[in-house]
């Protein structure tokens, strides 16, 4: 056990997959020699070389191409898009290959492979190194969609998408890679090493896909919440007094749609906090779903606090992130509601 | 929109859009093709270095001649026995498609595409690839599932979506999928294929296995930003692929020059990449199991890519759903110069005195009803709207390994 950052921590998983299974191989832009922009897959090639860890041409679509043509030989191809805004050029292979191989095959070819991405912004990336599409992937049948918020879950949650026999979208929010943001750009940053969540076990463990986690018990509202933005609601919660329970969802799809409802059930109050854009965000199928299942115990309208439906700006970064006091006054209001 | 650029000596500007010599209504002209005689085209060795023959994707290679006899380097492959299979399984699956092509028409499925033409192209290429080997297939390659013996019957079912439809009835017709035949699910998207099947050599690679790969994709779908990226691939990790483009002369409407542009061929596309690109006479069944043979054993031999164009003709329509008389002279699959796959390898058959007019009538008609029995048995099984249909529980299932909650509730919800 070791106080790790989310950066070696995920670098981690996937030298143990590679160790112990030598069907994972990895590759992507800057990923061989360099061991990738954000160092995840540093030592890698050096430790099980260049045919099992390389540099791939930038381009998006023949990374993911050839990556499920490696799936359907039988390797576990675990890939690397370097920033979430570039894989746009990949987004067929994503969506009409990764995805339905199975299904229209009928299981006589399967697609086992991870997509890894940075997402997210806080670092000054303007709207080509911030962006968070995962809605984009939560609305493709066939897909697993998952956002870590801390090193002991990446690594757990990123050896549970590598061993999954199905395509995962693995979202990294770039901005947590060296410790929690709570949003206050203008403090210190806390690093992994001063933070429980930073203790990551050694060796193989997983984190099951598909199962959320609460974060903080609390009575009076439901937070849900994934990747930097449960650092962010925890501290507008503290910050208005007010007594949350935060679930950090940390697989979108499938949803653990059992641990919202028992929560929202219980708190009757409902705050969806996330850092991508609003129409049509994630945000609106969580919002869905408590109406739904939640209706009758519901005592405030489901509120959402999101990135703006603009681009990611640059110089207004963070007027565009939604930071604490943007998430304190919907948690303020719903309590009223 | 205004000009408000300055009017210099060369005055405005124009675009160019390229248009096919002929249109329907007008007399088909091929003028522009150049066929070289047959045996004409050198034949480098395997391992010979790709600068030395650049010039092979300007031309054609051809063995059969006009009087149908096999002559030149890439001539002499194939002995009697295989030949005369070959012709079997053209003829059966022109037979296919023709049996098919009505069924659709009669209602029993909703969409069909036929090979009408380009027989021999996939029927020569699968008998050049051994067992193992994986085809990354457009829908216009039923000939690798033909010539490697796999049941007429389950294709049929598959085009009916019946109740034994190996693909529960989940994919559009035609999209075969069979691991076990080296075929790759048909994904119905242009181009995808090619890359996965650079992927799947270079898995191969990886392994230090000994199995190639085989991408296929048409001329129309060169364009296709995936197709670009499969050469880079393919270029950098020297992957064990054959990349196949069949070159049918029209993408639906649109005629061969869209997607070429101003390169002279596309088997020169690979050129710049530093993949070695053959041409080859693509109804000429001997001359397609040639290259297929010479470009499999390159990259079985770990020497890597081969971009092979296959320059043939579409003459049926794209598939059931259009008509080729709006856009193309209705003539002008008589006017192809290099003629009917079929055609040409029974001459040649005849012409070395191992086949007769009558021995091929009394084929067709044997090859007839096989293909009509395997009919009568996958109707057995129903057709699109009648009999036998895979349940609407099959649709819920294989979205995962494991079904989710979600999917769960769904079905649920559906009754099913």
């Amino acid at each position: 056990m070791a106080r790790k950052t989310m950066i070696e921590a995920i670098r981690d998983a996937m030298d143990i997959m590679m160790e112990r299974d030598g069907d994972v191989v990895v590759f992507g832009e800057d990923v061989g020699f360099f061991g990738g922009v954000f160092r995840c897959t540093q030592g890698l090639q050096a430790k099980y070389g260049k045919t099992r860890c390389f540099d791939a041409p930038i381009s998006e679509a023949g990374i993911v191409g050839a990556a499920i043509g490696m799936a359907a030989y039988g390797l576990k191809p675990c890939v690397e898009i370097q920033f979430a805004d570039y894989v746009y050029p990949a987004y067929d292979q994503i969506v009409s290959e990764a995805a339905r191989l199975r299904y229209r095959s009928n299981g006589g070819f399967t697609c086992p492979i991870v997509v890894r991405m940075p997402t997210g912004g806080g670092i000054f990336g303007g709207q080509t190194h911030s962006q968070s599409p995962e809605a984009l992937f939560t609305h493709v049948s066939g897909l697993k969609v998952v956002v870590p918020s801390n090193p002991h879950d990446a690594k757990g949650l990123l050896i549970a998408a590598i061993e999954d026999p199905d395509p995962v979208i693995f979202l990294e929010p770039k901005r947590l890679y060296n410790g929690p943001f709570d949003g206050h750009h203008d403090r210190p940053v806390t690093p992994w090493s001063k933070h429980d969540l930073g203790e990551v076990p050694d060796g193989h463990y997983t984190v099951p896909l598909g199962k959320a986690i609460k974060r903080r018990e609390g009575k009076q509202l439901t937070i849900l919440a994934y990747g930097t933005m449960v650092y962010v609601a925890e501290a507008a919660a503290e910050e208005h007094g007010i007594d949350a329970e935060i679930i950090d969802l940390r697989t979108l799809l499938p949803l653990d749609l059992e641990t919202i409802v028992e929560s929202v059930s219980k708190t009757g109050r409902c705050v969806i906090v996330h850092e991508a854009t609003l129409t049509s965000g994630f945000g609106a199928e969580l919002a869905a779903l408590v109406q739904e299942h939640c209706f009758y115990k519901l005592e405030a309208p489901v509120a959402r606090v999101t990135g703006w439906d603009t681009p990611y700006p640059h110089a207004q970064e963070w007027d565009y992130f939604p930071g604490p006091a943007r998430v304190g006054r919907a948690l303020a209001e719903a309590l009223e509601g | 929109m205004s000009h408000d650029g300055p009017l210099g000596e060369f005055g405005p500007l124009s675009l160019h859009v390229p248009e096919p010599a002929v249109r329907h209504g007008g007399e088909p002209d091929f003028s522009n093709v150049n066929i070289p005689e047959a045996g004409s085209v050198r034949r480098p060795d395997v391992d010979s270095n790709p600068e030395d023959f650049r010039d092979l994707a300007f031309s054609i290679i051809r063995v059969l001649s006009r009087d149908g006899e096999a002559v030149g380097p890439w001539a002499g492959l194939l002995n009697d026995e295989q030949l005369i299979e070959g012709l079997r399984h053209m003829m059966t699956l022109r037979t296919f498609d023709a049996r098919m092509q009505i069924a659709q028409r009669q209602g029993k499925t909703s969409f069909y595409m036929q090979h009408l033409g380009e027989e021999a192209v996939s029927c020569a290429f699968r008998k050049a690839l051994s067992p193992g080997d994986m085809n990354f297939p457009t829908y216009r390659q039923a000939g690798l599932l033909i010539a490697d013996d796999y049941p007429m019957v389950e294709m049929m079912c598959q085009i009916y979506s019946n109740e034994r439809d190996p693909l529960k009835g989940r994919q559009l017709p035609i999209m075969y999928s069979s691991k076990e035949h080296g075929f790759f699910s048909i994904s119905g998207n242009l181009a995808t294929q090619y890359i996965q099947a650079v992927g799947w050599a270079m898995a191969s690679a990886i392994k230090n296995d000994t199995k190639i790969a085989a991408g296929w994709i048409g001329d129309g779908s060169t364009a296709e930003s995936d197709f670009h990226a499969s050469l880079v691939f393919a270029s950098t990790y020297k992957a064990p692929v054959v990349l196949n483009i069949v070159n049918n002369q029209w993408a639906i409407s649109t005629f061969q020059g869209i997607a070429r542009g101003g390169s002279g061929t596309f088997a020169a596309r690979g050129l710049g990449f530093g993949i070695p690109a053959l041409r080859v006479d693509g109804n000429d069944y001997l001359a397609v199991y040639a290259v297929a043979k010479w470009a499999i054993e390159r990259a079985r031999r770990n020497l890597g890519p081969t971009l092979v164009e296959y320059v043939t003709y579409r003459v049926g329509a794209h598939s059931t759903s259009d008509d080729p008389s709006a856009y193309r002279p209705k003539t002008e699959s008589d006017a192809w110069p290099l003629g009917d796959p079929i055609v040409r390898l029974k001459n040649h058959l005849i012409g070395r005195g191992v086949w007769s007019e009558e021995r091929h009538k009394q084929t067709e008609a044997e090859i007839l009803d096989s293909v009509i029995a395997a009919q009568k048995e996958a109707e057995g099984h129903g057709t699109l709207h009648a009999g036998g249909k895979p349940s609407a529980r099959d649709m819920f299932e294989g979205v995962y390994e494991t079904m989710p909650p979600h999917l769960r509730r769904q079905r649920q919800e559906a009754g099913v």
